[in-house]
């Protein structure tokens, strides 16, 4: 679905990504770890087409994702980006609406009614839908600007979602409810690709870890085969041990400083 | 969704034509529905019935008319580029006049007269009109560049850069205009003064004339980046991301938006407020949807401007009141209860 071929993004003599190469199918959700500054924001740009790499190139369904177009590039790809604030008001229902822009001209044909409707239902915030955006909670504004997302690739389920750091800012619940949200569409064909801070999140719910540093790739694989003490190391500088955990393949991490 | 904004917008319409209706009969010389209507098919040729003075006929064609159209132009353009103006920014308080656009224009427009003497010399025709708004739409679209560049910051509008640097190209645009008013003969001072003033006095059939493609095309065009505006509102890179060419959006905006206000500038002089309060007042009563806020701006800017001007030449008839008191007087309440609404939004 989506392959990296030795990606390097440069601004002046500053490499933030450096020779980077992964892909990730269908049906996949591949999960981006690294420290702040290892490039994985600049990657979500590049991969998102908003920054146009130095050297390199991404494929997006075998073809170069400079050749396509941007409202074309908007049918078969979504982004939820970090910052999501907005200062003119607009209702829940008219902002996931928004994510079906791309699919009309001027006025909503009834299957993106129908979308809006069934996307808001299966994100949970269909007593939102009359409310006005900026009077919500940040657990509440993150799910809605998820089902915006959702809506705009809604009817193409071999789309790509990009997620950069969906879970920023919420409690347990709704960290929970987005990875679950975000896996069982994974399992539905999209090609799903996470910024995450979280290893554990990240090894309970994603097929694939990529792991950057200075933007440089530590490792990809499963999290069965990345996740060792060496590569958290590398990545994150910080020392860690690794338990096995009762029902799951892959062991817990937890910082080392604390005894057991 | 889609049959409640049309009927909005036929409500508006419908509001805008009543207040055109009224606009025309009221004055210095009464004219009755029936007597507009037969003095308008006596001139269109419908009808050979003269049902009418001559003197009502003369006023209603030569000074009413044109008048009232200039209001309803100029209102449309106000009201369509601040609902654009406000998008493009994506914050509610961007005012034309606020953000030293309007300034801008009016220096560009005092420019013109007082250096270029032979394009003054037939201001009086639809060439000079189409010369000064071409100068204050320059005007205009500079400031604008220049304020847009040094108030957004990563995408973002910085509210306090946004007021102040308005506050600078304000003052700066007005000491220049001020510079050219000293150096400027009596007469260009005549004509100065007038424009800075802010009146529908001036109207006539040039004048319509001269300014009507330049309302006409953003008044028309930009309902048409409705739907790219509103992704804006969420962002840059989220429009992006639903397939908006943002940069180029933000041209044609900008472009569309400042043709209109320098346009209005250049005939009417500075009137304030429109173009911030009757976006605003959209987003109030209807929604935030710039499907309705742009074409709605349009209708109801038109329909105050109309409204304000009759009130400005009949409240102490015969002497007239400029345009822009009432306006200001109308708009600082309402912009106070925006700034006030707006504070105890934030507390919560």
């Amino acid at each position: 679905m989506i392959e990296v071929k030795k990606l390097t993004y440069q601004i002046g003599k500053k490499i933030l990504l450096n020779e980077l190469s992964f892909g990730a199918k269908a049906g996949e959700l591949l999960a981006i770890l690294g420290a702040n500054g290892a490039g994985k924001s600049t990657l979500m740009k590049l991969l998102c087409k908003e920054i146009h790499p130095t050297a390199g190139e991404i494929i997006l369904r075998r073809r170069n994702l400079t050749d396509y177009k941007l409202p074309e590039l908007a049918r078969i790809r979504a982004v939820l980006a970090q910052q999501n604030t907005i200062s003119i008001s607009f209702l829940v229902k008219e902002l996931v609406m928004m994510g079906r822009y791309p699919h009309f001209e001027q006025q909503p044909k009834a299957e993106d009614m129908e979308i809006v409707r069934l996307v808001m239902e299966q994100t949970g915030i269909m007593h939102l839908s009359a409310r006005d955006y900026n009077t919500l909670s940040g657990g509440e504004q993150q799910r809605v600007q998820l089902a915006r997302v959702l809506a705009q690739i809604y009817d193409c389920p071999d789309a790509c979602l990009f997620l950069d750091e969906p879970t920023n800012g919420l409690d347990l619940l709704y960290q929970q409810q987005i990875m679950e949200l975000a896996r069982s569409l994974a399992d539905r064909g999209y090609c799903v690709i996470c910024i995450l801070h979280d290893i554990n999140f990240a090894s309970r719910f994603a097929d694939q870890i990529l792991m950057l540093k200075e933007g440089r790739k530590v490792a990809i694989g499963t999290p069965l085969e990345v996740i060792s003490c060496e590569n958290i190391h590398e990545t994150f500088s910080v020392n860690v041990k690794l338990m096995p955990c009762e029902g799951y393949d892959c062991p817990l991490v937890i910082p080392a400083t604390i005894q057991t | 969704m889609i049959k409640k904004t049309a009927a909005i917008l036929v409500l508006l319409g419908i509001l805008l034509a009543g207040i055109v209706i009224l606009s025309s009969c009221i004055g210095a010389v009464s004219i009755s529905v029936s007597e507009l209507l037969s003095i308008l098919a006596h001139a269109t040729g419908i009808s050979d019935q003269v049902n009418f003075k001559p003197q009502q006929a003369a006023v209603l064609l030569n000074i009413r008319m044109p008048r009232v159209m200039l209001g309803v132009l100029i209102g449309a353009g106000l009201g369509t580029s601040g609902a654009a103006i406000q998008g493009l920014f994506r914050n509610p308080l961007a005012e034309p006049g606020l953000i030293g656009i309007s300034s801008g224009a009016i220096l560009f427009t005092v420019l013109m007269i007082v250096m270029e003497v032979s394009v003054f010399k037939m201001l009086t025709t639809a060439i000079g009109f189409y010369a000064l708004s071409a100068a204050s739409f320059v005007g205009a679209c500079l400031t604008t560049m220049i304020v847009y560049r040094i108030s957004i910051r990563n995408g973002k509008t910085e509210v306090t850069t946004l007021l102040l640097s308005g506050i600078a190209i304000n003052a700066l645009s007005g000491a220049l205009t001020g510079l050219l008013t000293y150096m400027a003969t009596d007469e260009q001072l005549r004509t100065i003064t007038f424009w800075s003033l802010g009146s529908l006095g001036g109207a006539s059939w040039e004048t319509v004339i001269g300014i009507l493609p330049f309302i006409l095309v953003p008044v028309i065009g930009l309902p048409f980046l409705a739907k790219s505006l509103n992704s804006l509102a969420l962002g840059d890179a989220q429009a992006l991301h639903m397939g908006v060419d943002v940069r180029k959006m933000k041209r044609i905006i900008i472009v569309l938006a400042t043709i209109a206000v320098g346009a209005s500038v250049a005939v009417a002089g500075l009137i304030g407020f429109i173009g911030l309060i009757i976006p605003h007042t959209m987003r109030m009563i209807f929604s935030s949807d710039n499907r309705l806020v742009i074409p709605g701006s349009a209708l109801l800017g038109a329909a105050l401007l109309t409204s304000s001007d009759l009130i400005a030449r009949t409240a102490f008839s015969p002497a007239e009141l400029p345009i822009g008191i009432l306006t200001a007087l109308i708009g600082t309440p309402v912009f106070l209860y925006i700034i006030i609404t707006e504070r105890n939004k934030n507390k919560l």
